[in-house]
């Protein structure tokens, strides 16, 4: 009991710029998932017999990091492949969603952690693109008939291109940097794209630099959940948008349960027979089952400074899309 | 009581009846590996089994160089072949031996130095020009993952570990023909399904002339020999390196090969298959 009330205490106090009256009308609900939260989150946080856990196994912290390496590193090549397999094409509609409600402006800059073989990134490309062009046609339709003179205007302010979007792909990885780089080459893409190899506890960028955050499919295989959230929260431009894709808890029982066989049925086969690896799909089947659910997720994410945030459920619970702002 | 009896069992017979009667009291040796019956196993369920022998025949069929694939397939579909396997193995005294003792043929375990001065025509000596001449080690067989049993686990191991003693016996390179060669004869002594697909759709890649040749003298010979020769996996190799294989041949009863293959064959391009 003193645990939650000093954690609640602690966090009254440091974010004494914030909004009180946001904070007093939500106290009760605070205190009871504060006890929740910290019990759940004892295991990173406990100064003794550091151990987490990778999958349904339990190791020591410091190897975690390093198997979930490896585990990248032997899937990198069919990654894509074994994505397409495994959730039936469906994860494409995730990723479309997702920029659907990010609904990013032209110029923007984006930061893709864990974003491995790049395919947050080339959809955000596509879609500032995309709406840029939009804009375009629909400012030309608004001008019927424009004279000479506006015309010549046109043709030199056009020089400098359209507002740069901005994406920068940053994974732990470096076999799934290589794997994504060799699909942009091979898609074509040369502008507006940077593979940065850094740890998303540990960004290597400075503060306030970006304007969208997004880890989809990365945030489950941190080590350290809430340093991941921190370091979101700094490298972000105040009204900076961070968005999470990631596995999350079904609520329909009977989805659950097929959806419980499909995973523990399926998935390693089809990672034996395609990619020639059970263990690596084990683990991740491991790992979805070991990750928060919504609300819990959600809390964590308010924890770290984020504000208005929200999660949309897909696909029944089976992945959800977190949403918070930095104000 | 109850477990410091399978326990003076564990210690004295590492064999099947050991194994056996651990299992009549309800003891398994689960605790050592978590579960797992040997270190490489990983347990699955029969749903599971039925896809990944339907998966890994498909992908095996797609791409001929998964040997992992082939692996599987053999694991998957060759439970009671298995059985049938262990039991020839169990009445041979040889074989029984191996059983006993679970010898692999692994480079750590060869000695090259000795078995390279060796005189020409024995079993060790062919072995290693065998292996030098295709450029293969005995390292690279994949480990036994599906088998739900320890002893048979062994018993396809010891299997995959012999191909290549194989090839060396029938004096088979390791190019298409030779491979599918080998494998009729192990259809024919082993019965293991994955044997028999392969025996079956391996010549659908060969080319006619080879066809041919496969149909008129070697295929014939090689099953003739599969039916006829002593179970292959009860030789206990590693103590016979010395014996000249023409010895070895006869105690087999494994006639000799009816067309010298390697000499024809070496200049033209051999890929190395792993079944």
């Amino acid at each position: 009991m003193a645990a939650p009330i000093r954690a609640f205490v602690l966090r009254v106090l440091s974010d004494s710029t914030r909004n009180i009256h946001h904070v007093l009308r939500c106290r009760s609900k605070y205190l009871c998932r504060r006890a929740a939260i910290t019990a759940r989150r004892g295991y990173s946080d406990s100064t003794e017999g550091r151990s987490t856990h990778f999958g349904f196994q339990t190791v020591p912290e410091e190897e975690k990091a390093e198997k979930v390496y490896k585990v990248f590193e032997s899937v990198a090549k069919k990654y894509d492949v074994m994505n397409d397999a495994m959730s039936l094409g469906i994860h494409r509609l995730w990723k479309d969603t997702l920029l659907h409600i990010m609904n990013p402006q032209p110029g923007l800059r984006l930061l893709d952690t864990a974003g491995g073989t790049g395919d947050i990134s080339f959809r955000f490309l596509e879609y500032t693109r995309s709406m840029y062009d939009r804009q375009q046609r629909l400012r030309a339709k608004s001008q019927q008939t424009p004279s000479w003179k506006d015309i010549a205007g046109h043709y030199v302010s056009d020089e400098e291109g359209p507002p740069q979007s901005r994406a920068v792909v940053c994974d732990i990885n470096k076999e799934m940097l290589k794997v994504g780089k060799q699909r942009a080459e091979d898609a074509g893409i040369t502008t507006g794209l940077s593979w940065v190899a850094g740890d998303a506890e540990e960004l290597p960028f400075d503060d306030d630099q970006f304007d969208m955050y997004t880890i989809a499919f990365g945030i489950r295989n941190v080590t350290h959940i809430e340093q991941a959230l921190q370091e979101a929260f700094r490298v972000l431009k105040p009204g900076g948008r961070f968005m999470c894709l990631e596995f999350s808890k079904v609520t329909n029982p009977l989805l659950a349960r097929l959806y419980d066989a499909y995973s523990f049925q399926m998935i390693p086969v089809l990672g034996e027979v395609i990619a020639g690896d059970w263990k690596s799909y084990q683990y991740l089947v491991e790992s979805i089952r070991k990750f928060p659910d919504q609300e819990i997720f959600k809390e964590m994410i308010e924890d770290a400074g984020f504000f208005r945030v929200q999660y949309f459920n897909l696909t029944g619970g089976i992945v959800a899309i977190h949403s918070g702002f930095k104000l | 009581m109850m477990r410091g009896l399978p326990g003076a069992f564990l210690g004295s017979f590492k064999t099947s009846y050991g194994y056996l009667s651990q299992r009549l009291y309800g003891v398994l040796t689960e605790e050592k590996y978590d579960g797992r019956l040997y270190p490489s196993h990983i347990p699955t369920s029969t749903v599971q089994k039925a896809i990944l022998a339907v998966g890994s025949g498909v992908a095996a069929l797609k791409n001929p160089y998964r040997h992992d694939m082939v692996a599987v397939l053999g694991e998957t579909t060759g439970h009671q072949t298995l059985i049938k396997l262990r039991d020839r193995m169990r009445n041979d005294p040889e074989g029984s031996t191996i059983l006993l003792e679970r010898p692999r043929i692994r480079l750590s375990t060869l000695d090259l130095s000795n078995m390279s001065a060796l005189p020409d025509g024995t079993l060790g000596r062919e072995y290693l020009r065998f292996l030098e001449e295709n450029r293969v080690t005995p390292d690279t067989r994949a480990e036994v993952k599906f088998v739900d049993n320890e002893e048979l686990a062994y018993v396809m191991q010891r299997y995959r570990e012999v191909h290549d003693l194989l090839h060396t016996l029938l004096g088979m390179p390791t190019n298409m023909l030779g491979e599918v060669a080998v494998k009729w004869f192990e259809a024919a002594q082993t019965g293991l399904p994955m044997c028999i697909l392969g025996a079956a759709l391996g010549p659908l890649r060969l080319s006619v002339s080879r066809l041919q040749l496969l149909g008129q003298s070697l295929g014939l010979w090689a099953l003739r020999n599969g039916g006829r020769a002593r179970c292959v996996l009860s030789i206990y190799y590693e103590r016979r390196w010395e014996q000249t294989l023409d010895e070895l041949r006869h105690e087999l009863n494994i006639e000799e090969p009816p067309v010298s293959l390697i000499a024809s064959i070496k200049n033209s391009s051999s890929k190395s298959y792993y079944f």
